[in-house]
């Protein structure tokens, strides 16, 4: 009976949460005599890719597809995750392998800097690429992804550093391995799964940003897939079919990068290597 | 990469331990050093220039681009913003969305996390890939689908309200014929369909840490307070709360810095920065600079006055995190 009831309750969150990425992807695959019905189908009675094929090979603005908004979008999102993941691996290993005299005040400020309403920052930072000759190009937003991205991706590495044994190193370095090829060899290839998860969180804050696109990019062909979206679709007259695929495009890959990071972090990660 | 860590290679190589030693202590900095200047550069040194901004009168473009002059004009922005009526509404706003987002986002959230530990091993990992759905799903097109379901003719929530029976609907709500409804158009209505979002976006985080926590917690404790005839009531808020105050703690803050400067979700759900009567202080600082005629004085000042709460709650989460460092 109790039971019974925990399932329930278990069935019910679990349709609160996924309904509305269930309901995209329905909509998504419905024709438009399906979607505008007074009576609304759970799934597609006629499946079609019809909203997929309009918003692929249609222009969606003369000379501007959607794989064109889908690929700034890409262009300033990996290039934020190879910036930030270069510099923050950097500054990691600092904190988690030395003890210096200002590793705390570091640490705290790591911490601070998370906690700056970025919203707040979009004004001056608009004053700053303009000042730049940034306006209107992507790499004023990916400037801006790599400020937002770094402190946590600091954060989050340090962790996985810490967590490789140091006696690994150490064992190297009686072997007479140099501090660069102790870094390439050993640190490098332990911490590359915590490299990937803390990638993919910079890549889910730069693909997902909003605001700062809106605001920094004027052109058309520069617009990121978020801009463009709230653009074209943000209309009273929504043609929903099309935006929810639409939506679906630019969310898959975040879901699926997200549930790998998901199971990354749950498996141990050094466990083969100190067992081995 | 590479001519970072090669350096030390090759300098390394020809130095004595003691030299070794001394060398030892520029590399933290100097790995150090990329952050920093990251970090100073894009996010501190444009944390000083709101500031400096708020006490200019900045209209144009060109002021900023540094073609025209700056004009001092000292805290007129903020006498501007505080003197009028309009800043308390947008305050009341934001406080009261924060405080019963972050009520409603820790209420659920626990629950779900204390129902995902009771819960058999498939059936929990079942509910829990359907919470990382939620989590995962970008504000953006999370916030787009929401306004699908809530569509005046089409959406499923218009068509749920016409399958009522026509006389209950008419004397509960005084209308029978939901379709052309602007569930959007009252501010209250636009909060509590925001206040959906928001929650149903924030919870997983919520139920996952909790449900950390309790696996932290040896499951003893609540067993024999289960046999002493402890009821699930009492058990939480004995056993359960106490043990996990430190991250009740953590998330609380969190989630109230969150909640202070939701934006993305209220200007997709608004459909841009027109709807006066339900600004919040993030969006009424963004329209104030950059709907035209644009004042980034004016919206500087609004955000410095954002970042002063949130710098408030800011201190009390650093305090707490060092702490548990301190005690881990």
């Amino acid at each position: 009976m109790k039971r019974v009831a925990l399932n329930g309750a278990g069935l019910l969150v679990a349709l609160f949460a996924a309904f509305p990425v269930y309901w995209m992807i329905s909509t998504s695959l419905k024709p438009s005599s399906e979607i505008f019905s007074t009576t609304p189908r759970p799934v597609p009675a006629e499946p079609t890719l019809e909203h997929y094929r309009q918003i692929l090979t249609g222009n969606l603005i003369p000379g501007v597809t959607f794989a064109d908004f889908f690929l700034n979008s890409a262009l300033v999102a990996v290039s934020t995750v190879l910036l930030s993941g270069l510099v923050a691996l950097l500054a990691a290993t600092a904190v988690a392998r030395f003890r210096f005299k200002l590793r705390t005040t570091f640490l705290i400020m790591l911490l601070v800097v998370q906690m700056i309403p970025l919203e707040a920052l979009v004004i001056p930072l608009f004053l700053m690429i303009q000042r730049l000759g940034l306006y209107n190009t992507l790499p004023s937003l990916i400037l801006t992804y790599l400020g937002f991205s770094l402190p946590f991706a600091v954060w989050m590495l340090r962790g996985f550093v810490a967590a490789v044994p140091k006696e690994l190193e150490e064992a190297a370095a009686i072997d007479g391995a140099s501090r660069a090829q102790i870094f390439r060899r050993i640190l490098f290839p332990l911490v590359a799964p915590g490299l990937v998860a803390t990638s993919i969180f910079s890549f889910i804050t730069a693909w997902n940003e909003l605001i700062f696109a809106l605001t920094f990019i004027n052109d058309q062909d520069s617009y990121t897939l978020p801009v463009a979206m709230t653009f074209f679709f943000g209309r009273d007259d929504t043609a929903w079919g099309p935006v929810m695929a639409a939506s679906t495009l630019f969310t898959l890959p975040v879901i699926v990068f997200f549930l790998l990071v998901q199971r990354r972090m749950v498996s141990g990660l050094v466990a083969g290597a100190v067992k081995g | 990469m590479t001519t970072l860590t090669e350096a030390p290679e090759t300098a390394a190589a020809r130095e004595t331990p003691a030299r070794r030693r001394r060398r030892v202590d520029r590399l933290p900095y100097l790995l150090l050093l990329p952050c920093l200047v990251i970090i100073g550069v894009l996010l501190l040194w444009p944390l000083g220039q709101v500031v400096v901004m708020s006490f200019y009168r900045l209209n144009s473009v060109r002021q900023l681009r540094g073609d025209r002059e700056w004009p001092w004009i000292g805290l007129a922005n903020y006498t501007e913003i505080l003197s009028d009526p309009f800043f308390l509404t947008v305050l009341r706003n934001t406080v009261l969305f924060a405080v019963a987002n972050v009520v409603l986002t820790m209420i659920l959230g626990t629950l779900v996390g204390l129902l995902l530990n009771r819960l058999g091993r498939r059936m929990a990992a079942f509910v829990a890939s359907c919470v990382m759905l939620a989590w995962a799903t970008p504000a953006l097109t999370g916030t787009i689908v929401w306004k699908w379901i809530f569509d005046d003719t089409s959406g499923l929530v218009t068509w749920l309200f016409n399958a009522l029976p026509d006389g209950l609907s008419q004397s509960l709500f005084g209308r029978s014929d939901w379709t052309g409804y602007g569930w959007f158009n009252s501010p209250l209505l636009f909060f509590t369909i925001l206040t959906l979002v928001v929650v149903w976006h924030s919870f997983p985080f919520i139920a996952v840490s909790v449900l950390a926590g309790l696996k932290s917690v040896p499951s003893e404790l609540h067993e024999a307070a289960r046999v002493d005839g402890a009821g699930p009531w009492k058990v939480f808020w004995k056993i359960t709360f106490p043990l996990l105050r430190p991250v009740f703690g953590i998330l609380v803050v969190l989630s109230t810095i969150w909640d202070f400067k939701v934006f993305t979700q209220q200007f997709v759900l608004a459909g841009g920065t027109q709807d006066r009567p339900t600004f919040m202080l993030s969006i009424y600082s963004y329209a104030e600079a950059f709907s035209p005629p644009p004042k980034y004085g004016l919206g500087a000042a609004i955000a410095v006055i954002l970042t002063l709460i949130l710098l408030v709650v800011t201190g009390l989460y650093v305090r707490m995190v060092l702490k548990q460092e301190e005690d881990a």
